[in-house]
């Protein structure tokens, strides 16, 4: 078990007044390792809240965070940064690439702020490029490639860290039909080759590729897709 | 930290026109600065240059009646002031300032003194003993001089200087020539060099009568011919070579204070004081420097101007890139990551804006040299303290944007996309 959620409340604004809005209401969820678990909603359904909690971005308000067998909840603010970096992937709906940077710079990020040598970086970015399938476009930089391929450099950089889990947020939600079916592919061969990933999605068909699949609306969140439709229809 | 330097610079490079006039009040600060000082050590130098010449560290202790030379030829020797003796100019040598000591009788010219039709006026009549001349450091240019031999036998020759060929001999030969000494004939057998490039600058009445005998010449006679040609029991002055420019002031001042032990003169405003190069340099060089330094003033200002700007266009970046800052926390950046590349950013822009600011400084000093003509000298330890204090600026005015770029949250960096 690599993510362990229990009961995890996150409110926003102050708790117990009338401004305050419960984005995540009493969730748990287990993630074991090699996993491809999907989580669908709709926006404002509390999804990214969920995300960042996942992602070691935000801290619940109450309830208890297990990644892997450390305590998210008592991480300062330095071990969190540590956590992300050796044990998170992630990858955005608009991949947030440094334009200045060739594909290798902007794959290699992580691995410099990990402290690995200059040559060492090169080359496992390129490994992680080639991994994507971009073996043939190291030097390119962003403004260079495709939307389809813009993703694909930020998956390496995602997983170039070797993490324990890639966190996606809505990963084909910038692209076109082909390139997004690329991508989750993509995500399959990872999965394959036992990359644990959690996807956030509002798409059923992408949610689909996914092994396990959760829906979360207003904050709480349910097992498989039909539980929540009878909530919905409650 | 060098992948810092590296972005730092990509980012420069990819606003040029933005960096470049984020650059500019450093620039013109660093440069203000630079041409100022520049100027002022030029000044100094030359000052320096002209007043004590090129390394002779020498000072003279003369007689003085209140703040003049004591006036030999008009009043006679003053009442209780004796010759400088041997013990006493013995006593001076064992002054550890002191190099060499030589004591001289001196007459300024106004005539008496003839070469054929010719009358001197405003030069010096010097009555030397031979170390006056190594003390001195008058070298022969043609000739020789006079030997101990002819000193002692009182002979009737004299060593003249270039200002003396050319004034009164009207750079005639001067070997072997007569001249006409307070009615006695003295044959030239040497003339001297006057020192270097002299060229003094005559602020007042007191800096001509230091130089005037410079510009007309001197005329050096055995100092045992004296009194023939002037009178007996004249108090000599003293010459002294100081060990180095430094300690020209000391040696000076310590030399009068043994001349006037030895005298009582019944005017107590007769004593012997040391014309000293060095402390009217120094008076010299804290006139320029004092004006000069009212412009550093303002030119700091300009520099603190600058970096609020530079902290100004930081900031605006820090919000640019909010995406950017984001994205690197979330990956795993820690704070100070963060903090240091901004900082980095900040040091190395300003560093830049310094070296262009000492390279635009030292161009401006070379034209206000050509146009105003004062002299410049490009001090290479001010060009390094500007390029490294344009970095601490950089840093001070980075950390407030520095701050608060680490301390960004990604959740609300990555939202704002």
């Amino acid at each position: 078990m690599i993510v362990k959620l229990e009961n995890i409340f996150k409110v926003y604004g102050e708790a117990g007044t009338d401004t305050s809005v419960p984005a995540l209401n009493d969730v748990s969820l287990t993630v074991d390792e090699g996993e491809y678990v999907a989580i669908m909603g709709p926006s404002g359904s509390g999804k990214s809240t969920l995300m960042n909690v996942i992602g070691c971005l935000d801290k619940p308000t109450s309830g208890s965070y297990f990644f892997e067998d450390k305590d998210v909840l008592k991480l300062n603010d330095r071990r969190m940064s540590d956590l992300r970096l050796h044990s998170i992937g992630f990858v955005f709906q608009s991949f947030y690439l440094m334009n200045e940077e060739n594909a290798i710079e902007n794959v290699a990020l992580p691995l410099s702020y990990a402290g690995v040598s200059k040559k060492e970086r090169e080359k496992r970015a390129i490994e992680a490029l080639t991994k994507v399938g971009l073996a043939d476009r190291v030097k390119f930089r962003p403004d260079q490639l495709s939307g389809g391929q813009k993703q694909r450099v930020a998956i390496a950089r995602a997983i170039v860290n070797n993490p324990k889990v890639l966190l996606a947020d809505e990963p084909t939600g910038a692209l076109d039909q082909k390139s997004g079916a690329a991508i989750m592919e993509l995500f399959q061969k990872l999965n394959d080759e036992g990359t644990t990933i959690i996807m956030i999605t509002h798409d059923s068909g992408i949610a689909s590729h996914a092994k396990k699949t959760y829906r979360i609306v207003d904050g709480k969140l349910y097992h498989g897709l039909e539980e929540a439709d009878n909530e919905e229809n409650n | 930290m060098f992948e810092n330097i590296r972005l730092a610079f990509r980012g420069i490079w990819t606003h040029k026109l933005r960096s470049f006039l984020t650059m500019l009040g450093i620039i013109i600060g660093i440069a203000a600065i630079i041409a100022i000082v520049s100027t002022i050590e030029g000044t100094n130098q030359r000052i320096k240059e002209n007043l004590i010449g090129s390394g002779s560290n020498t000072v003279d202790i003369q007689l003085y009646q209140n703040d003049w030379p004591y006036e030999m030829g008009y009043n006679g020797a003053p009442y209780g002031a004796p010759q400088v003796s041997d013990d006493v100019l013995a006593e001076i040598r064992q002054i550890t300032e002191v190099k060499a000591a030589s004591r001289y009788a001196n007459r300024q010219i106004y005539s008496g003194v003839y070469y054929q039709n010719n009358s001197m006026s405003g030069g010096y009549v010097k009555g030397v003993e031979q170390d006056y001349f190594s003390t001195a450091n008058l070298t022969v240019k043609e000739g020789r001089l006079f030997t101990e031999k002819e000193a002692d036998a009182f002979t009737k020759v004299c060593v003249v200087d270039e200002a003396i060929v050319e004034g009164l001999l009207q750079n005639e030969d001067a070997i072997g020539k007569i001249l006409e000494i307070g009615g006695d004939s003295y044959t030239i057998v040497g003339v001297v060099r006057t020192r270097s490039t002299f060229e003094p600058v005559i602020n007042n009445l007191s800096d001509y009568e230091t130089y005037k005998q410079d510009e007309s010449g001197s005329i050096y006679i055995p100092l045992s011919d004296w009194p023939i040609s002037y009178s007996y029991d004249e108090p000599e002055n003293v010459l002294v070579k100081a060990t180095s420019t430094d300690d020209m002031t000391a040696a000076g001042k310590k030399t009068a204070d043994i001349l006037n032990a030895y005298i009582h003169p019944t005017d107590d405003t007769i004593k012997y004081q040391s014309k000293d190069l060095l402390e009217q340099a120094q008076q010299l060089q804290q006139l320029s420097s004092s004006t000069n330094s009212m412009l550093i003033w303002i030119a700091a200002i300009s520099l603190l101007v600058g970096g609020i700007g530079v902290m100004n266009i930081m900031l605006v970046s820090v919000t640019e890139r909010t995406a950017e800052i984001g994205l690197k926390k979330a990956i795993g950046a820690r704070k100070s990551k963060i903090m240091w590349q901004f900082l980095t950013e900040a040091a190395v822009l300003t560093s830049m804006g310094g070296v262009l600011g000492v390279a635009s400084g030292i161009g401006l000093a070379q034209i206000i040299s050509i146009m105003s003509g004062t002299p410049v000298a490009i001090s290479w330890p001010a060009a390094i303290v500007a390029v490294v204090f344009s970095m601490i600026i950089g840093v001070v005015f980075g950390i407030l944007p520095s701050h608060q770029a680490a301390n960004l949250n990604p959740i609300d960096a990555l939202r704002t996309n």
